[in-house]
């Protein structure tokens, strides 16, 4: 009854359960996206491989992260462009 | 040729030892030969639910180093026919048996039983790889607690990693009031987010506590409402189709009349 009634207030606290089922799923996707360094060190690595056909970039500063937001997890790269190869356009066409 | 099942959780505590015993149990009184191999070693368990322990002799790792033949140190229960206990060692550690030699004991376990259950330790380290390099299914046991749920997510990843693809879960210990009441997640819940099949729920039953005290697994007690569930789960092991039961706990009523001989 008093539950009713605080549900009519829009009193209502969050129950336990959902506190934990939000919570387990916070950190399970922390834990399922625990990637090695050695993993991140091997994709930098390919990555430049790659980008550095079509562009020059500044590799010291090239950065590789995942990253938890909330409910999102993304692979967050950050790599300087020193300059784009002119011909690329040609080797593309 | 029988099947190798570990029964595993990555958190200690959440009932693997009496989830064995008692599958155990089950499966040998629907007359199956079964073997329940304690890979705990250092810190043996198995042995007091069951009732066993004043019997051991030779253990696992003097088997697996040549001390005795398997044979002599498999324990036979006193109560069922076909149950065998390999106990764990109790005073040497884990590094002293290598996955390697754990699959060869169980693949000869095998030739002589239907079922080889596996007692895993809790953690993630050599216990756990020796407990799962003979097995071909996992179990895995967890509670509606965040930390179980977490450490059995962990499990399932590391399952799958040593070989071992869909494993089936036991939530124990579920209480359906605190369920009802949004105080407890329910089976829905985990489910949900552990995304694995469901292999059978057990209610936190008082009786558990009554028979490992006496070392006689739940399920010979008709009345025990988790030796129903664990009964239950066993028979799904063996293949069968068993609908989950009824986890309310009983109304003062229904007590009444089972006391009274109305029902049954």
């Amino acid at each position: 009854m008093l539950e009713f009634l605080m549900k009519l207030l829009g009193k209502e606290q969050q129950n336990s359960k959902t506190m934990a089922k939000e919570r387990l799923r916070l950190v399970l996707v922390q834990d399922r996206t625990n990637v090695s360094p050695e993993l991140l060190q091997n994709l930098k690595e390919d990555l430049i491989a790659v980008i550095t056909k079509y562009m020059e970039i500044d590799e010291k500063a090239l950065e590789v992260n995942i990253d938890t937001h909330e409910e999102q997890v993304a692979l967050i790269a950050n790599i300087p462009i020193k300059s784009v190869k002119r011909n690329i356009r040609v080797q593309a066409n | 040729m029988g099947e190798a099942i570990v029964i595993t959780s990555g958190k200690g505590g959440v009932g693997k030892t009496t989830t064995t015993a008692n599958l155990g149990t089950a499966l040998a009184m629907m007359g199956q030969k079964v073997v329940l191999v304690d890979t705990d070693i250092g810190l043996r368990n198995l042995d007091v639910v069951l009732g066993l322990e004043n019997r051991i002799v030779y253990d696992l790792v003097d088997v697996v180093h040549g001390n005795c033949r398997l044979k002599q140190a498999l324990i036979k229960d006193k109560r069922l026919e076909g149950l065998y206990l390999l106990p764990a060692a109790q005073t040497k550690d884990k590094t002293a048996v290598s996955p390697e030699q754990m699959r060869n004991l169980v693949s000869e376990l095998k030739k002589e039983f239907d079922y080889v259950l596996i007692d895993c330790p809790a953690g993630i380290e050599q216990g756990f790889k020796n407990a799962v390099a003979g097995a071909d299914r996992g179990i895995v046991v967890t509670t509606p607690e965040v930390s179980a749920v977490r450490d059995a997510d962990r499990i399932i990843g590391l399952l799958e990693a040593e070989g071992i693809t869909n494993p089936r879960l036991i939530i124990n210990r579920i209480r359906p009031k605190m369920v009802r009441t949004g105080d407890m997640m329910g089976i829905e819940d985990i489910i949900e987010i552990l995304a694995i099949d469901l292999l059978g729920v057990i209610p936190d039953d008082e009786t558990i506590i009554v028979t490992t005290n006496k070392g006689e697994p739940a399920v010979y007690d008709q009345n025990s409402r988790a030796g129903q569930a664990f009964r239950n789960i066993a028979r799904r092991i063996m293949g069968e189709e068993v609908p989950l039961m009824n986890l309310e706990e009983e109304g003062f009523l229904s007590k009444f009349k089972k006391f009274f001989g109305f029902n049954r």
